[in-house]
């Protein structure tokens, strides 16, 4: 069973996009308007593709399998995945959702999670992880950047071709989820706790919950 | 926007990182490699870019090949600009539109949602209320909004996927106009690629 979430400074990850008002409710859920009409008790990505159920649909279906499919990177590592890159992009919903969701699957080792998302420590990731990461910033940032010297490297500690392509489509599903976001400014809670059943509900039982 | 760098490596000087079963050069090679993903790309695809929208297709087609051309993914810039060029415009429109979509031929409405798509490209938290505001007025509905976000965030994986897997260039360039005839007419589904479903 996870524990509460670390007393994160939410705060710190919002940049001066996000009104720092809150409502006259005790329970904070979102601090702006997203930029359409989306349902507003609907935090997140989740209300975009309500609004658009068209693709919505497949773009949970595309989430489910990415993180909970089949793949030689185990769940937690897909999740961190997200997250790392999530928090490259600076999208605060996805990195705090992923966040969570990795924490989850790392249950006792949870803390490793915010070693490597929110402390830049990777130091207790396995070499071939490490490895990994290096092409997932290179790929968050653009793809023609990633050299056939972070694949041998990557190969070096064991990546088989499976794992460098799921590590790049995870990458890239993340750099097209955080815009969808952060672009059309999607309700983004800012109280940290919210994150942790939302993390749960993830880890468990997936995205296409339709 | 980062200029190109002659002495970055590029996965298209040496072949794909990665062995691609498929003979198809780009995305087209890299959906045959991972069916379970590559369904529900298609299906989100499909329906973003050829399903019902009060975006054209041909609108659709130029956020698409904007931002591929911001990405530098030559595979997909190519593959829209082609698709783009066979809508109003052609590819008179195409190449005004990649070369600075600020002064493109294109109704305000148009170059409002092309700068959103700009923006989304380079940085979404970027995407302010005074773009959304401009595209508004210039009649922009929730759905158009919607849509050339979601479209330039899509453009943003694909671009990725493709380049970051250094996947093939495709050694004739008729290809695109091939791709283009497939993609104004079937669309994004994978029906007929092999005579499956």
């Amino acid at each position: 069973m996870v524990g509460a979430a670390p007393k994160l400074d939410v705060c710190a990850l919002l940049d001066d996009r996000f009104s720092l008002r809150h409502d006259d409710n005790t329970h904070t859920t979102a601090t702006h308007m997203a930029h359409i009409a989306v349902d507003p008790s609907i935090p997140g990505i989740r209300s975009l593709f309500t609004f658009r159920p068209e693709t919505g649909v497949p773009l949970t279906r595309l989430a489910h399998v990415l993180l909970h499919g089949e793949s030689p990177l185990t769940k937690g590592e897909r999740e961190l995945i997200a997250a790392f890159v999530s928090h490259g992009n600076k999208c605060t919903f996805c990195t705090m959702s992923h966040a969570a969701a990795a924490r989850h699957h790392y249950g006792d080792d949870k803390d490793l999670v915010d070693e490597v998302v929110f402390k830049g420590d990777n130091s207790r990731l396995s070499p071939k992880m490490q490895a990994l990461l290096v092409i997932a910033e290179k790929v968050r940032r653009g793809g023609r950047i990633v050299t056939d010297e972070d694949v041998a490297a990557a190969r070096a500690e064991g990546a088989v071709d499976r794992d460098i392509h799921d590590t790049v489509l995870i990458t890239a599903a993340f750099c097209m989820f955080n815009r969808y976001v952060d672009g059309l400014k999607a309700l983004t809670p800012s109280d940290a706790e919210t994150y942790v059943p939302m993390g749960a509900l993830m880890a468990e039982r997936g995205y296409a919950r339709d | 926007m980062q200029q190109p760098n002659a002495s970055i490596a590029c996965g298209d000087a040496s072949g794909p990182h990665i062995n691609v079963t498929s003979p198809l050069p780009g995305i087209t090679g890299l959906l045959e490699e991972r069916l379970d993903t590559a369904e529900h790309i298609r299906d989100a695809t499909h329906a973003l870019l050829r399903g019902p929208s009060s975006m054209t297709e041909g609108e659709r087609e130029l956020v698409a090949t904007l931002v591929s051309s911001r990405n530098e993914c030559r595979f997909c810039t190519n593959a829209h600009a082609y698709t783009a060029a066979r809508y109003d415009g052609g590819m008179s429109l195409v190449q005004d539109v990649v070369r600075d979509h600020t002064a493109a031929p294109v109704s305000e409405r148009m170059h409002a949602l092309l700068h959103i798509a700009a923006l989304v490209q380079s940085d979404a938290r970027s995407v302010d209320d005074a773009a959304i505001t401009r595209a508004r007025d210039a009649g922009a509905t929730d759905l158009d909004i919607h849509d050339t976000v979601l479209t330039a965030a899509m453009f943003c994986f694909y671009n990725r996927y493709v380049d970051g897997l250094g996947s093939s260039y495709p050694s004739d360039e008729s290809y695109f106009e091939t791709l283009a005839d497939r993609l104004t007419t079937t669309g994004y589904m994978r029906k007929g690629l092999d005579g499956t479903h």
